[in-house]
Order: C-alpha cells, then sequence, then structure tokens
C-alpha cells in the first residue's frame, strides 16, 4: 500500500530526513519509535505533504500512485489521515461544520453524493460512540481550549469519521490519561481492517500494548536505524537509545 | 513565494460577479453641481418649497466646507462638477402595482437575485428597490399598511406623510454634520423611508436594494426609519454597482429614530464594484448612518458586512439619549487588492445606564488598507455608562495593512469602558491541518475567515448570514498567504 524509498527531505536547507526505506501493507501496524528530533513528524508531514518541507531525493508510492505529486488535500482524499502531534485550533469553527466540510469534499472526490445533515448526524453519532467523545465537545470551536488529551481525542474522532486507508499517529497517546489511553486506542483496534495500515509514532511501549504492532522502526538521524518485532520496543523500554546510537557511530566509521 | 502567498495570490484574484450594467433610456440631469442642479432635482420630484428650501440651504452649507482628510483613506481628489446628480430609467414612473413595472427594471432585479415578485419572495422580507436615483418598486407594502406601518421610497413619503418627513429629516444627522452629509442633504434622489408605529412589532423584514447603474453618476439616497415606542424593526441594505473604470460616488445619509422601549436592527451587506485587480474604478462610499436612541430602553444595533467599494468611510453611530438605552455595532470589512476601508463606530453615552458594545473584525488580503475607527464617548450625566469593545484584525499575506484607532472620551468616573484589540495571520498551520481533512485550500479559508467573523454574522437574519457567507469568500478568493 505504502512504499517509501530513499526518501530524503530537508528544511530552509538543513536536511532532516537522509534515506528512508519502508514498506507498509494492508492490514499492518508499524511503530516508529526514536528520540526527540529524529526525524519522526518530519516523515509524517512529508508523507501528508506540507510544503515547507523539500524533497530531495526518493519516491514515495501509496496504492501505486506517486504520493509526492498530489496536493495534500488529494492525499487525504485519497485516504491518507495524520493525526497531529500538536492539533491546532481554528476559531469559529465548529468540530461539526468542519467535519462535514472535510467529508463532503473527500466523497466529492470519490464521486459520491454529499451527505445531508441528517445522515452526517447519524455518521457523527455513530462515531462518537467508538471514541466516546462528548457531543459538548464537537459543537466548540475545533480544538479551541481543548485540553491536550480532548484534543488528541478529537483526531481519533475524525479519523474513525474519515475512513482512512493509511493512518498515521503522530504520539496520539502523549496527553491522554490511562483512561483515554485505553478508550482511544479500543477505537483505533476497532477501525484496524485488513485492507487499512496503520503507522503510530510513539515514545511509549504502553500504547504498544494497545495497538500491537507488527513491527517496529527506530528512527534516528533522519534514517531507519533498526527494525524488528514487538519485542523491540520492550528493549527500548528498557534500555533507552544509547546502545542504537552506538551502533550506528558504529557502522557510520 | 513562499506556500501562504501563493495561496492568498489564487484567492484574492476572483472577480466580481455584478459587474454587468444594461442600457436603459434615461432621464438625467446635466453633469455638475449648482443651485439650478438642485432646483431642477426638486422641480423633477415636484418637491413642496419647504424641501427646496432645506436643500438649498444644505448646498451653502457644503459650499462652505472643506472634503475631510483625516482618514486613513488616499485617493484622487473627486470633480464634483463631472459627477451627474440624478439619473432615473424612463420607465420608472411609480405605479401602485408592482405589475405595471416596466419588465426590463424587473430583470435588472432578477439577475441580482431579487425578485420583486411577491409571490417568487421568500415570504418575510419586503423589499424597496432603488436604482441609481430612483426607488422603482416596494413590494408588501399592503400588508404593511394592515400593521400601520409605513414603507416606501423617500419620495413617495415626502408627498403621502409630509408631517413626518418635516419631522424627523436631519434630525439625527444634521445639514451641517459632515461634508458628505451636507451634500446629500442638497442632491439626495430617493431611498427607503419607514415608519413603525406604536407598539407594533414589523412582521417581516425590510430591505433596500440600492443598484447603481448609469456611468458617472453618484447615488445619493437618503433612509430614514422612525421607530416608535414599544415598536421593533429589523431592517436591510443591499447594494451592488456596475464594473466601471471610473471612480463612482455613493454619499448616502441613514438616519434612525427609536423611541421609548423601541428596538432598531440595521444589517447592511456592501458589495458595490470594488475596483479592479489593479485598482482601477470602484465606488467611492462614503456614507454617513446614525441613529438615536431617544427614550429610554431603547436599543439600535447596527450590523455591517462591507466587501465591497474601492474606498469606504463609514462609522454607523449611536446617539444612547434615553436612559438604559443600548447601542451595538457589529462589523466585518473584508479588503482585497488595492481597496481602502475606514471604518467603525461612535457611541456617545448620553442617558444613565446606557451600554454599547463593538464588536469589529477586519480582514485584509492583497495591497489592501484596513481601518478601524471608533470612537467612545461617556458625557458627563451619563452616569454608570458602559461599553465594551473588541476590534480584531486578520491579515493574509504580507502586503497589506490593518489599523486601529480607538478614541475613548469619558467625563464621568463611574464609567467603564473596556477595549480588546488581536491581529492575527491566517496560519499555515490551519491551512495545512484543513487540507490534511481533504478540505481545498479556498474553501479552508472561508472556513477559517468565516470562523473569525462568525459573532458578526451571527447577528444577521439566517438567509443574509447565508449570503454573507459565501461573500466574505468570494471577495477573497484567491487570496492566501
Ligand atoms: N524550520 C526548521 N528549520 C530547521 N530545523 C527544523 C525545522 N523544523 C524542524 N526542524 C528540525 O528537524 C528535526 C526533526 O524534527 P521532528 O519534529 O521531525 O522530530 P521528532 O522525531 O518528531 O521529535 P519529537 O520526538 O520531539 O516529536 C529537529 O531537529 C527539528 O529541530
Ligand atoms: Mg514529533
Amino acid at each position: 500500500m505504502l512504499k517509501i524509498t530513499n526518501l530524503h527531505a530537508s528544511i530552509e536547507g538543513t536536511p532532516i530526513l537522509r534515506g528512508i526505506n519502508l514498506e507498509v501493507k494492508p492490514g499492518e501496524v508499524h511503530a516508529i519509535m526514536g528520540p526527540n528530533g529524529s526525524g519522526k513528524s518530519t516523515l509524517a508531514s512529508v508523507l501528508a505533504g506540507r510544503e515547507e518541507y523539500e524533497v530531495t531525493e526518493g519516491s514515495v508510492l501509496f496504492k501505486g500512485k506517486d504520493l509526492l505529486d498530489l496536493s495534500p488535500e488529494d492525499r487525504a482524499r485519497e485516504g491518507v489521515f495524520l493525526a497531529f502531534q500538536y492539533p491546532v485550533e481554528i476559531p469559529g469553527v465548529s468540530s461539526t461544520n468542519f467535519l462535514r466540510t472535510a467529508v463532503n469534499q473527500v466523497r466529492e472526490y470519490r464521486g459520491q453524493e454529499p451527505l445531508d445533515a441528517v445522515k452526517f448526524l447519524s455518521l457523527m453519532k455513530e462515531k462518537m460512540k467508538l471514541v466516546e467523545i462528548d457531543q459538548k465537545l464537537l459543537s466548540r470551536s475545533l480544538n479551541e481550549g481543548f485540553s491536550g488529551g480532548e484534543k488528541k481525542r478529537n483526531e481519533i474522532f475524525q479519523m474513525a469519521i474519515l475512513e482512512p486507508t493509511l493512518s498515521i499517529l503522530d504520539e496520539t497517546d502523549s496527553g491522554l490519561d490511562i483512561d483515554a489511553l485505553k478508550i482511544v486506542s479500543n477505537g483505533v483496534n476497532e477501525l484496524k481492517s485488513k485492507d487499512n495500515a496503520t503507522i503510530v509514532v510513539t515514545h511509549y511501549q504502553r500504547l504498544l500494548d494497545y495497538i500491537v504492532p507488527d513491527f517496529v522502526h527506530v528512527l534516528y538521524q533522519g534514517r531507519i536505524v533498526k527494525s524488528g518485532t514487538k519485542e523491540l520496543a520492550l528493549e527500548l523500554e528498557e534500555k533507552g537509545y544509547d546502545w542504537i546510537k552506538e551502533e550506528v557511530a558504529g557502522t557510520a566509521v | 513565494m513562499s506556500k501562504d502567498n501563493e495561496i492568498l495570490e489564487q484567492f484574492t484574484s476572483k472577480e466580481y460577479e455584478h459587474g454587468w450594467s444594461v442600457e436603459y433610456e434615461a432621464d438625467e440631469a446635466p453633469l455638475g453641481l449648482n443651485e439650478g442642479i438642485i432646483r431642477w432635482i426638486s422641480a423633477k420630484k415636484e418637491e413642496p418649497q419647504w424641501l427646496l428650501d432645506w436643500r438649498l440651504k444644505a448646498y451653502k452649507t457644503w459650499e462652505q466646507m472643506t472634503e475631510p482628510e483625516w482618514a486613513n483613506i488616499h485617493y484622487p481628489k473627486i470633480d464634483f462638477q463631472r459627477t451627474r446628480y440624478y439619473s432615473a430609467p424612463k420607465k420608472s414612473k411609480k405605479t401602485d402595482s408592482l405589475d405595471e413595472i416596466d419588465p426590463e427594471l424587473l430583470k435588472i432585479y432578477d439577475r441580482l437575485g431579487i425578485s420583486l415578485n411577491e409571490q417568487k419572495r421568500l415570504q418575510g422580507i419586503a423589499v424597496d428597490a432603488v436604482l441609481d436615483s430612483v426607488s422603482v418598486g416596494t413590494t408588501f407594502r399592503d400588508t404593511l399598511s394592515k400593521h400601520g406601518i409605513i414603507f416606501c421610497s423617500f419620495s413617495e413619503a415626502v408627498k403621502e406623510h409630509p408631517e413626518l418627513i418635516k419631522k424627523y429629516l436631519g434630525s439625527v444627522v444634521p445639514i451641517s454634520d459632515n461634508y458628505y452629509a451636507a451634500l446629500n442633504s442638497a442632491v439626495f434622489s430617493d431611498g427607503s423611508f419607514c415608519y413603525i408605529p406604536k407598539g407594533v412589532r414589523c412582521p417581516m423584514e425590510l430591505s433596500t436594494y440600492f443598484r447603481i447603474n448609469a456611468a458617472n453618476t453618484g447615488q445619493f439616497e437618503r433612509t430614514l426609519i422612525v421607530a416608535e415606542e414599544s415598536s421593533y424593526v429589523s431592517y436591510l441594505e443591499g447594494c451592488t454597482a456596475p464594473q466601471r473604470d471610473e471612480n463612482q460616488l455613493h454619499a448616502a445619509v441613514v438616519e434612525i429614530y427609536a423611541a421609548k422601549n423601541a428596538e432598531v436592527k440595521y444589517s447592511t451587506v456592501q458589495n458595490w464594484f470594488p475596483g479592479d485587480k489593479n485598482g482601477k474604478g470602484g465606488i467611492y462610499n462614503f456614507v454617513t448612518k446614525r441613529g438615536i436612541c431617544a427614550g429610554d430602553h431603547s436599543k439600535i444595533s447596527w450590523t455591517q458586512v462591507e466587501t465591497g467599494s474601492a474606498i469606504t468611510w463609514k462609522y454607523p453611530s449611536c446617539i444612547l439619549k434615553g436612559n438604559y438605552s443600548i447601542g451595538e455595532f457589529y462589523s466585518v470589512a473584508v479588503t482585497n487588492n488595492y481597496q481602502q476601508a475606514d471604518t467603525g463606530t461612535k457611541m456617545i453615552h448620553i442617558g444613565k445606564n446606557t451600554r454599547s458594545r463593538i464588536v469589529s473584525k477586519g480582514i485584509s488580503a492583497g495591497h489592501s488598507q484596513n481601518s478601524y475607527r471608533g470612537q467612545v464617548q461617556v458625557m458627563k450625566r451619563a452616569t454608570n455608562a458602559r461599553n465594551f469593545s473588541q476590534c480584531d484584525s486578520l491579515l493574509m499575506g504580507s502586503t497589506c495593512g490593518a489599523h486601529t484607532f480607538p478614541y475613548i472620551d469619558i467625563s464621568n468616573s463611574t464609567a467603564q469602558v473596556e477595549h480588546e484589540a488581536t491581529t492575527s495571520k491566517i496560519g499555515e498551520d490551519q491551512i495545512f491541518y484543513c487540507n490534511q481533512r481533504g478540505i481545498a485550500t479556498e474553501d479552508a479559508v472561508a472556513l477559517i475567515v468565516n470562523g473569525y467573523a462568525k459573532e458578526v454574522l451571527n447577528q444577521l437574519p439566517m438567509e443574509f448570514a447565508v449570503e454573507a457567507q459565501k461573500l466574505l469568500a468570494l471577495t477573497l478568493e484567491g487570496s492566501v498567504g
């Protein structure tokens, strides 16, 4: 579904990603871990199409299409979803209004009829249960004054509404309390199917107890320097990143 | 070019959609302004002597005044001798029945989406249609008159209700108030008059739709709204003009009188031709709007959505004379390309326990300049006056300007005056967030801008709010930065 080959990207002339290779197949869950500043959010942003990042080399295929060739909105319409590490606030625009606009633009792109108000509301109701989000929150301005945890929960709610094929969750667990972490993870698990895939970016093994990854990758200095199964996450939790950094330093010479 | 600028560029380069004009045989005054022209206009309208005298007095006053230069706007001097002060379609002779209006004129309004056919109209809005210098038709007059409400063109009001016009004309905006008010008083041609009797709640929205069609012609209309004790009316004003290379002057005067317990809501969606992308042409919109809350517990609320005009210069104001009276001003002013707007309000607290609220949202894009200018004045005997002002500016791109000029003038120590101001830019982050959910950039901007202006748009009657939202999006199309 997703094939990243030798991806290099820089921002304002500073190279951040330096040769990422990653393949994600339908039905899989990939976890990406790595020290702060290693390029995890950058990778997510490049996949979503943020234009500040310049792709200098490499390719990304999504469902056989050249992803890098599509505008950010078309990537979203093709089924790429990014749950932001820091969701932005949009004053005066309710989540409901925002999502209805989004859903209908996605539907239009896919040649489907727009949802009328009634149908959209019933879709909302259904998905609200999934992540146990409060109606009151959704009638407020999007993310404005939301707590950290409420913002994250709202991201997953949006994901539930938009039903993407590839979901990238950038540190969705940070800011969630213990109960919320369970609820949100359950939501993500329920949305999983054999046809879609998930990339979770996280610092903590805890999340991976709930959303169990098929593969774990370590991103360091803009490259995936180690890949493994879920046991790798346990090992990182225990030992930290120093041993990996040393390995990298060793091979670099 | 950064992404911001690119999007801004695209978003602000849409064309004005009401830029067409039609040909019709017109009854026109010769170009220029002198006493003879004023007599000509007055005779044309078969006016009584007192009104002609009033006009002539205004003309003398105007001649002695000088054009104001304090506003933050720049434009070549207007040549008042090269403007035409009266132009009316020949076939516009007012008839009692709407069926007799020249179909050609009806078509103009149909094309603007304003049907003058009562059956086709959405129930609940009565329209007075003003084309260049005259009113061509007023709908629902019969329905309204059953409630004792008078809603007609100004010219008819002069003939049919001279005592009311004599009493209120110039009572809120005196002849000598300012340069353009004096000019308007001398040459005004038509406009709307509405009168709501004591205790009557007007059962429908009243509206006037102004259209300038003729070239080289100024539009000088006069609107007068009188709300008697414990009455209520909501009034709407809309306007458009053809796309022309030369600038045209629109200098209107609106006066509102609210008696004890009366409430008047006045909403404007201003969409005069703003000039082209390079700043050529467009309407000069120099308007004086003022209401007086004459009685205790009366309320006047101005809501404006200003999207058009090359230059806007207007400050809808409230004189809060009655005790416990309330004045409100809600404004969204959008400027794009080379538009200039200097707009705001004046709240003059005279009575005790008077309250005012100002919410101003400026949006600037392109090379435009957008200024808020507001004055809150609390007079000596206005004990416990309160004002709250919120002035926000939203910038799109880096070549436009936003300015805030609040003046506060307090002569009573019990006054509570609060002023808040913010300036923000449409964030790339916000646009990207919308894009990532599948929303195209133009729609993202529309969403963000409408969210920003929501508090003001919420004040508009439903049907107008929807129109206004579309208009905001349209005005800014091509402009994100
Ligand atoms: N505009 C910029 N100019 C220069 N460097 C930048 C810019 N934006 C981001 N960076 C750098 O790129 C690197 C990667 O950042 P990124 O946000 O991808 O890290 P991350 O792996 O997500 O970290 P975290 O775990 O803290 O979220 C960081 O060193 C960051 O400082
Ligand atoms: Mg990050």
